[in-house]
């Protein structure tokens, strides 16, 4: 998996490309939300738009990465899904949990 | 040319662990329905590629298209990933075996891991409002979600063996497939 940190103010936005799945890609997104979290970045925003594949390691690890965010009092929310990536979100009533936009200026402007 | 083993069966689990072998007999004989392979894994996350790459060789061989190769790639992947993780621990001197058999009408995979086995019905529903936000639990969902069946047993050796399966809609065997 690759990926890119942009920050916009008090926003972090990490783009992510490839798969997230199992021994790969799951570790990298842990890591990204453990920098984001210790460089004072509690407003997180996941551009999954170039995401190819996620597993349910990959979801647990977004999963894990939501309840993380939310410890230290901050936001994580997702933007660009895939058609594939919403049918995992729809399929595990996960799209129930995350706030999720198709447009990056709209998902800054909802961070309060 | 046809893919045709003999399903070696769990014992083939004995022994030191390679990286990973394949199991392809190649015999000029008639090719029966179905077609088959056998993978031995050393339980390694880098290793489901290797399972991936035979499963997709066997279906093109099948005549398989895309939409019905993806969910069979997906839940080989999740059976591999648990089989690895939960199963063998992660510890690479234990196995994993695969056995694949795709004919016209169905898919069939069957992982077999080393593990403590463990009873299927203990896993919580990752959908249930209280389950959402567990980081662990959705493998087995996901398998179901994509297989029209899906089975797990307790071979006597040990372990765990789960079988899939999922009925295919655009298997056309080729000519060449026959040869």
């Amino acid at each position: 998996m690759k990926s890119e940190v942009q920050d916009h103010a008090d926003i972090r936005i990490i783009k992510l490309a490839g798969k997230i799945t199992i021994g790969a890609g799951d570790v990298k997104l842990r890591e990204l939300i453990r920098e984001a979290l210790d460089g004072g970045h509690s407003k997180i925003l996941l551009d999954l738009a170039k995401v190819s594949a996620m597993d349910s390691s990959g979801i647990g690890e977004m999963v894990a990465a939501y309840t993380t965010v939310r410890k230290r009092e901050g936001q994580l929310k997702l933007l660009n899904l895939s058609p594939k990536i919403n049918d995992i979100l729809q399929v595990t009533q996960l799209i129930t949990v995350f706030d999720v936009f198709d447009d990056s200026q709209e998902a800054m402007a909802s961070f309060a | 040319m046809c893919l045709i083993c003999v399903p070696p069966g769990p014992s083939h689990l004995c022994g030191p662990a390679p990286h990973a072998s394949v199991v392809y007999n190649t015999a000029p004989v008639v090719c029966p329905a179905p077609l088959t392979a056998s993978l031995v894994l050393s339980s390694r996350f880098e290793n489901i590629e290797v399972a991936e790459r035979v499963l997709r060789d066997l279906c093109e061989r099948a005549g398989c298209n895309e939409e019905d190769l993806r969910p069979l790639l997906s839940a080989l992947w999740e059976a591999l990933a648990n089989a690895i993780r939960h199963g063998n621990r992660r510890q690479a001197d234990r196995r994993v075996l695969v056995e694949y058999a795709v004919d016209d009408e169905a898919a069939v995979i069957t992982v077999y891991d080393q593990g403590e086995g463990f009873d299927p019905d203990t896993v919580p529903d990752p959908t249930a409002p209280e389950n959402l936000l567990r980081p662990s639990g959705r493998g087995i969902f996901f398998m179901k979600q994509l297989m029209d069946r899906v089975e797990f047993t307790s071979p006597p050796a040990g372990g765990t063996c789960v079988t899939m399966k999922r009925r295919l809609n655009s298997t056309v065997r080729s000519a060449d497939n026959e040869e």
